[in-house]
């Protein structure tokens, strides 16, 4: 998938869209959905990673466990997480000493800043495959947060509607006035306790602090030094319009 | 005629033949030759500690004052060979420091040197002045301190990618105050380093000539360092990043100006940590670069690396990652019109390959460098016809070593073996000496190298061949073969024990997973009891069932003087 359509889907493409196809659970793969009268699936309350597979405009390409091949490097919801065991790895192979090989598989370890957290937590950028695999890990970490995406709202307004009561009405004009195409590659991280949203941003070879998610992933490794998750209240300039809310009609 | 010379007349003129193979052949001419040969010898090459002993090298050479060790076979660089597998230098330079040798420079290679041969040696050779030591292990910087401390007149230290122990001492605070002589010092393979002592240790050597530093040599002390030492003609950076200090762009600055100032360096390597943005401090001296050694900089991009190498046009001998790409491989070759080695290596072994060179870059290098003469390759591919295309252009290949990452790979246009390729390398390069192979391979490159390698010393083979014959061409063929390394290919006891005389011809032979038989090794132990046939089985010994029939996991045999070696470990039997 080029860079360019990455970011953005035609409107044609949206309808085509099968949201029931592309609809997030909290279940892990394999386990049985149990769908509620509204026809929004439920599943065991965890992380959204193990269960997201989606394909946009490519090859239905299922990668859970397997290792993804080379052009999952753009797809920001990506598969499993790299695994050296994973490919074949022969003895001695290839001859080059062990100072080189050193070199080769420093990992890339980053400092993650929380704007607020009394301390920083450093990750291996190589352990990921994707920035939704990051994300993960990040959630993983700072326990507080979820991963807030605008890629299947359907989930995420649920989540809302139970937690803080907005009614599924609004939610569904909400719907139909988004444009899906500006978020597709938005990622954010929210503390539901008291509903703080983060933005995470990055600092590159440069200096400069960027959005995390412009760039491809393997670039993205390259180039990030550190990362922090920043309030997104202050990242003002830097984070993505947030969508307008709409009016609440219930 | 010469018999009526005096001796003195022609040890003056021996001394004119410095290469150790013509001084042997010097040696052999007769006996007068061979006496004063033997007298006034002073430097002997040992490719393997166990083919003689300790006693004999001095009884044969008392003068002998510059002494280079190999001990591990090579594949031990890549980890074939197990720990404790032997190698130790310890009973050489006790041998030595007893008969009073004045032995003056000591270099190894693959051997276990210990605190304590580092201690005896430093305090039994009062003129010790050049120990280089590469690819060793089994000591610490304890050592490096009694040899700071005690060699008065020590010229060279030079440590190559060695695994040494560090321990809390400043090993280099204990040069005294009165070590004046260094010319040559590289500890690029530690991890620490005391700084303050290494700038006053430089600042006190204006005879340093070559300086290698670590990564733990920050770009400041770089600058300081080259301020004191502008006549550096070999220069190892350390580290080559700055932080985000406001001290930052001062340091930049001076250090630009600096380098400046330093018009000798030819060599240049390290950047063991860098910042690619630091990188144009350092152009105004790659134009006098003769050899340039990248191979450690993992961050540096092929754009960066590209741009950078645009300004080195007098390179000879280039080492560099495969994210150079093949686009960088071009501008190297538009760029480096001298270039006679060049070295490839992966940056990602493991990894997708997005960042790599293939075929394509490598005959861009042959078109654009026809005096390239020394290669090693690592690569996601190879095509027949690129290697042809090579052979073509380079006729002066004297070492040829291709990796391809996938070991078996075919030519991926044609799918056919890389036989035909390697043929032509081998055809056109007359005096090929060293060659290793990769790919897809049959028997058929085999008998391409037995036909037409006839200046062949060293082989290297991997996931190669089909049959016996394809062993049995190299063995008749080559009649200068020296060292022979084997692993996971078709070859056993027929071809093993076709010829067993030959091996006597050969510094060594290695086999690892292939078929060779211990009924086979222990055959060719018995009838040659000059070589020592080891066999390497890391099983629990009582697992290992002793039956002729069982393939043998790795076998390393080595022709010898002085029979079975008393060090072996309960790993290694030596078959009889």
């Amino acid at each position: 998938m080029s860079p360019e359509n990455r970011n953005y889907l035609p409107e044609s493409d949206v309808i085509g869209l099968n949201l029931k196809e592309t609809e997030l659970t909290l279940g892990l793969p394999g386990e049985t959905r149990v769908t509620t009268d509204t026809g929004v699936k439920l599943g065991t309350k965890r992380g959204f990673s193990e269960t997201i597979n989606l394909n946009l405009g490519r090859s239905n390409v299922k990668c859970h466990d397997k290792v993804c091949d080379d052009e999952s490097e753009n797809d920001v919801l990506g598969g499993a997480t790299k695994s050296l065991t994973e490919k074949a790895q022969l003895v001695g192979w290839p001859p080059v000493r062990a100072s080189r090989k050193n070199v080769m598989k420093s990992g890339k370890f980053i400092k993650v800043a929380v704007d607020g957290a009394p301390y920083l937590r450093k990750v291996d950028l190589e352990m990921y495959n994707s920035y939704q695999q990051l994300l993960s890990a990040l959630e993983d970490m700072f326990s507080c947060l979820t991963i807030r995406t605008y890629l299947n709202p359907c989930f995420y307004f649920l989540f809302l509607h139970h937690n803080y009561r907005i009614s599924m009405l609004s939610m569904y004009n909400f719907v139909c006035n988004f444009d899906i195409g500006n978020y597709l590659s938005e990622k954010k991280l929210m503390d539901p306790a008291n509903g703080v949203e983060y933005v995470a941003t990055y600092e590159d070879r440069d200096g400069d602090w960027m959005l995390v998610g412009d760039v491809p992933w393997k670039m993205f490794v390259e180039s990030c030094k550190r990362v922090r998750l920043m309030k997104s209240s202050e990242a003002i300039g830097l984070a993505p319009r947030t969508p307008q809310k709409c009016s609440n009609t219930a | 005629m010469m018999n009526y010379f005096p001796d003195e007349v022609l040890e003056h003129v021996f001394d004119f033949v410095t290469s150790h193979r013509d001084r042997n052949a010097v040696s052999l001419v007769c006996k007068l030759w061979y006496r004063v040969d033997r007298f006034s010898r002073q430097r002997v090459f040992i490719g393997n500690c166990y083919a003689i002993s300790p006693e004999r090298l001095i009884a044969r050479f008392p003068g002998v004052k510059a002494l280079t060790l190999k001990g591990k076979p090579h594949f031990a660089d890549f980890n074939l060979v197990p720990q404790d597998w032997g190698g130790y230098v310890q009973p050489w330079i006790e041998a030595l420091a007893r008969s009073r040798i004045g032995l003056e420079e000591l270099r190894l290679k693959r051997m276990v040197v210990s605190d304590e041969s580092l201690d005896v040696l430093s305090r039994s050779f009062t003129n010790f002045k050049s120990l280089v030591l590469v690819s060793c292990e089994g000591f610490t910087t304890d050592g490096l301190a009694a040899i700071a401390a005690n060699c008065r007149f020590l010229r060279e230290l030079d440590l190559q990618e060695n695994e040494i122990e560090e321990k809390k001492n400043h090993w280099l605070g204990c040069f005294p105050d009165s070590c004046m002589s260094l010319v040559s010092l590289n500890f690029a393979c530690l991890k620490e380093i005391n700084l303050a002592a290494l700038e006053r240790l430089v600042a006190r050597n204006p005879n340093l000539r070559s300086l290698k530093l670590n990564r733990a040599v920050p770009l400041e002390v770089l600058q300081r360092i080259l301020m004191r030492a502008p006549q550096l003609v070999d220069l190892g950076t350390g580290s080559f990043v700055l932080d985000h200090d406001s001290d930052d762009s001062e340091t930049y600055r001076k250090l630009r100006a600096t380098i400046l100032k330093c018009r000798s360096i030819r060599h240049l390597s390290g950047f063991l940590e860098v910042a690619p943005r630091c990188l144009p401090a350092i152009y105004p001296i790659c134009l006098y670069l003769t050899y340039l050694n990248l191979s450690y900089a993992a961050g540096i991009h092929g754009s960066e690396l590209i741009k950078l190498i645009r300004h080195c046009g007098k390179l000879q001998r280039l080492w560099i990652l495969d994210c150079i790409g093949d686009k960088g491989l071009e501008v190297v070759a538009s760029t480096c019109k001298d270039l006679q080695e060049l070295r490839v290596f992966p940056s990602d072994p493991f990894g997708a390959g997005h960042d790599a060179v293939t075929e394509t870059g490598l005959v861009a290098i042959s078109s654009g460098c026809p005096k390239l003469n020394s290669l090693l390759y690592f690569c996601q591919q190879m095509t027949n016809a690129a290697l042809i295309a090579v052979a073509k252009n380079c006729p002066n290949f004297i070492r040829f070593r291709l990796c391809i990452l996938d070991p078996t790979k075919p030519d991926p246009v044609t799918m056919q073996p890389l036989d035909e390729g390697f043929g032509a390398i081998v055809q056109s390069s007359k005096r090929l000496r060293r060659l290793s192979l990769s790919g897809l391979l049959t028997d058929r490159v085999f008998l391409y190298i037995g036909m037409y390698a006839e200046q062949l010393e060293m082989l290297s083979i991997a996931f190669a061949g089909e049959s016996d014959k394809g062993m049995l061409y190299v063995l008749n063929g080559c009649k200068k073969l020296r060292k022979l390394e084997i692993r996971d290919s078709p070859f056993g006891d027929s071809a093993l024990l076709r010829d067993v005389g030959k091996y006597e011809t050969m510094r060594s032979l290695w086999m690892s997973s292939c078929e060779v038989t211990l009924g086979g090794c222990k055959t060719l132990a018995e009838k040659m009891p000059r070589l020592n046939v080891e066999i390497i089985n890391e099983n629990d010994q009582m697992e290992f069932v002793h039956e002729d029939s069982q393939k043998v996991e790795k076998m390393y045999l080595y022709r010898t003087l002085v029979g079975p070696r008393k060090d072996a470990p309960e790993f290694v039997w030596t078959l009889e």
